[in-house]
């Protein structure tokens, strides 16, 4: 029973550590020994402690014993190494936070302590979640499980293949363009990026402020709902977290998906045009076919702004990052340059040693179009052009519940084949960065496979706040087509 | 739209130091990525409202109560030179 530990949901377990058929301690010790079995391969991690992970399942083992057992009580959750959990690694795959190490919990950690799941390891991503391969880390390279001379996409690649390849059993992420639904389409796995607002930012490594999500890698919708169910919610520490009720997302999902109700669906068209892989193509148009048989009303939207997105995206996203990274100084914390005769140069060379190239192009660029003589013709028209992305998306929730979409426009490509050219990388996400612009909830969900293996994933993209809604609609095809039950041959 | 990028101004106003290698790089690379961002330039704003946050964000107070901060320890823990209480840097004033 042990051997498929690793790869079972977290409503499997949650049943199982209930009646006691297994305990958290050797839940915790079969996902140790899976990762120390498949990690040298997939290198989804960028540390682990493994005393700390089991000294935690002692822990959530007594306090069930004690009848205090939470919703995600001994469930091993990997942390995207961007996300604080008090007394562990923080180092957002830089050379500048190489040795850094949290003072305190983000929010999200509090609340998954709170439900009594597992702190487990510290995920690998490109470099302060800029990326779309994990390519970026300053440390290594993660591989995607399914051909290990893939990428997993990115930026949270290893929260995407630690679920993939068994390594953890549900993860975290972020996602400010699509670095949370892209490498879950690509690893086969379920990503969702929950409404902006929807949960705390507290704790989390900022890149674009107005764009960032946390939100949660699973093995099923319903799992993913379970997570988002725990971290979700007002936090007086994040003033662009809404003051709205957090619903029982797993029950409310459940009850919706069965009650058969036949949903409108968008599909824009502006989204299957010229860049989009063949075989992704097939099998999103199968998807749109099962909910056709199942009775949903398809219809073509358009979204007529989106070729403009991903310009808006690097000029927005780009001048927060410029603004936010620049706490990295070396003076209170992170990488200090040796080399530096006075405060000036400990800025320069600190920051020139401690940031990797793409972190320091995108700082360039934010710091450019926010600098004097510039910010109107490109910030300021930026957020215009967002305004009427935005509208587009509105516009077309008046006749449809959901949109349906490729999450990325290819299955997962070579290492090496997009790092010569980052215009190239970033066109990469050119499916999932408007959701991000327009603050709407987003998922991934595993559609079908490439003749050479690859999965391929379904992006559902909902209204404001309506993530019941959207797990529903996702959980609705999952439980026809099972896609998720393939596992990666390791 | 303006794409007339000075590289070393703007890595000044960065405080990144760059090598001769980067300076090229960059200037490529960024050329790049400015001349697609030109697409901007043929969408009408006019009349538009910009949008900072996908959500209207208000203003928020906060009750003033008195709560435990960060130790002292702590958030000198990840300094990397710290003497008594203080983060210690190079000389500032001659």
């Amino acid at each position: 029973m042990a051997a498929d530990l690793p790869h079972a949901t977290i409503a499997d377990l949650a049943g199982r550590l209930g009646r006691r058929e297994v305990s958290a301690v050797e839940l915790m010790a079969a996902v140790i020994a899976r990762t120390k079995a498949v990690d040298g391969r997939v290198r989804a991690f960028n540390s682990y402690d493994e005393a700390d992970a089991l000294a935690q399942a002692r822990a959530s083992d007594d306090r069930r014993a004690a009848g205090a057992a939470g919703p995600l009580e001994g469930i091993p959750i990997g942390f995207k190494d961007v996300i604080s959990v008090a007394g562990q690694p923080l180092t957002a795959s830089s050379k500048m936070l190489a040795n850094f190490v949290s003072p305190y919990d983000a929010t999200v950690t509090a609340k998954l302590k709170a439900a009594g799941a597992l702190c487990w390891g510290r995920l690998n991503l490109d470099e302060f979640a800029m990326g779309s391969s994990t390519e970026n880390s300053a440390f290594h390279t993660t591989a995607n499980p399914w051909d290990l001379e893939r990428v997993p996409g990115g930026s949270s690649g290893g929260s995407a293949a630690a679920v993939a390849a068994g390594e953890a059993t549900a993860s975290l992420g972020s996602d400010t363009g699509g670095s949370i639904r892209q490498p879950a389409a690509l690893c086969g796995v379920v990503g969702l990026k929950p409404s902006y607002g929807r949960v705390s930012r507290y704790g989390l490594i900022a890149f674009a402020s107005s764009l960032d999500q946390i939100g949660p890698f699973a093995r099923t919708v319903g799992d993913a709902a379970t997570v988002l169910g725990a971290i979700a919610g007002h936090d007086p520490r994040d003033s662009t977290s809404v003051r709205q009720a957090v619903p029982d997302y797993a029950r409310e999902m459940a009850a919706l998906a069965a009650s058969g109700r036949k949903w409108r669906l968008g599909i824009p068209k502006e989204y299957f045009g010229e860049g989009l892989d063949p075989e992704v193509g097939g099998a999103v148009q199968a998807a749109i076919e099962e909910y056709r048989r199942m009775g949903c009303e398809i219809r073509e939207v358009s979204l007529p702004h989106t070729k403009y997105a991903v310009g808006a995206y690097y000029i927005i996203a780009t001048a927060e990052c410029s603004s936010n990274l620049a706490r990295y100084d070396g003076v209170r914390y992170g990488h200090r340059s040796a080399e530096a005769q006075d405060v000036l140069e400990l800025y320069f060379k600190s920051r020139a040693e401690g940031f990797g190239p793409e972190v320091k192009r995108r700082i360039i660029l934010g710091t450019y179009v926010l600098s004097s003589g510039y910010y109107d013709a490109f910030y300021l028209r930026a957020q215009k052009v967002r305004t009427l992305i935005r509208r587009d998306f509105l516009e077309a929730y008046k006749v449809v519940d959901a949109i349906l979409t490729p999450t990325s426009p290819t299955p997962a490509f070579k290492r090496g084949d997009k790092t010569a050219s980052p215009l190239a990388m970033y066109l990469n996400d050119i499916y999932t960065i408007g959701v991000n612009l327009a603050g709407l909830p987003g998922l991934s969900i595993p559609c079908g496979f490439t003749l050479g293996g690859l999965p391929v994933g379904l992006q559902l993209i909902g209204q404001p706040f309506q993530e019941s809604e959207l797990l529903a609609i996702a959980r609705a095809y999952e439980a026809r087509t099972h896609w998720g039950d393939r596992r990666p041959d390791l | 739209m303006p794409a007339d990028l000075k590289l070393d101004h703007v890595a000044n106003l960065a405080r990144i130091e760059l090598t001769a290698a980067e300076r090229e790089r960059f200037t490529a690379q960024l050329g790049d990525v400015l001349a697609y961002i030109a697409l901007l330039n043929e969408v009408d704003v006019a009349g538009v409202e910009p949008t900072a946050h996908a959500f209207p964000v208000v203003n928020v107070w906060a009750e003033d109560v008195p709560e435990a901060g960060l130790p002292v320890a702590d958030a000198l823990r990840n300094a990397p030179e710290q003497r008594d209480h203080m983060f210690v840097v190079p000389k500032v004033v001659e």
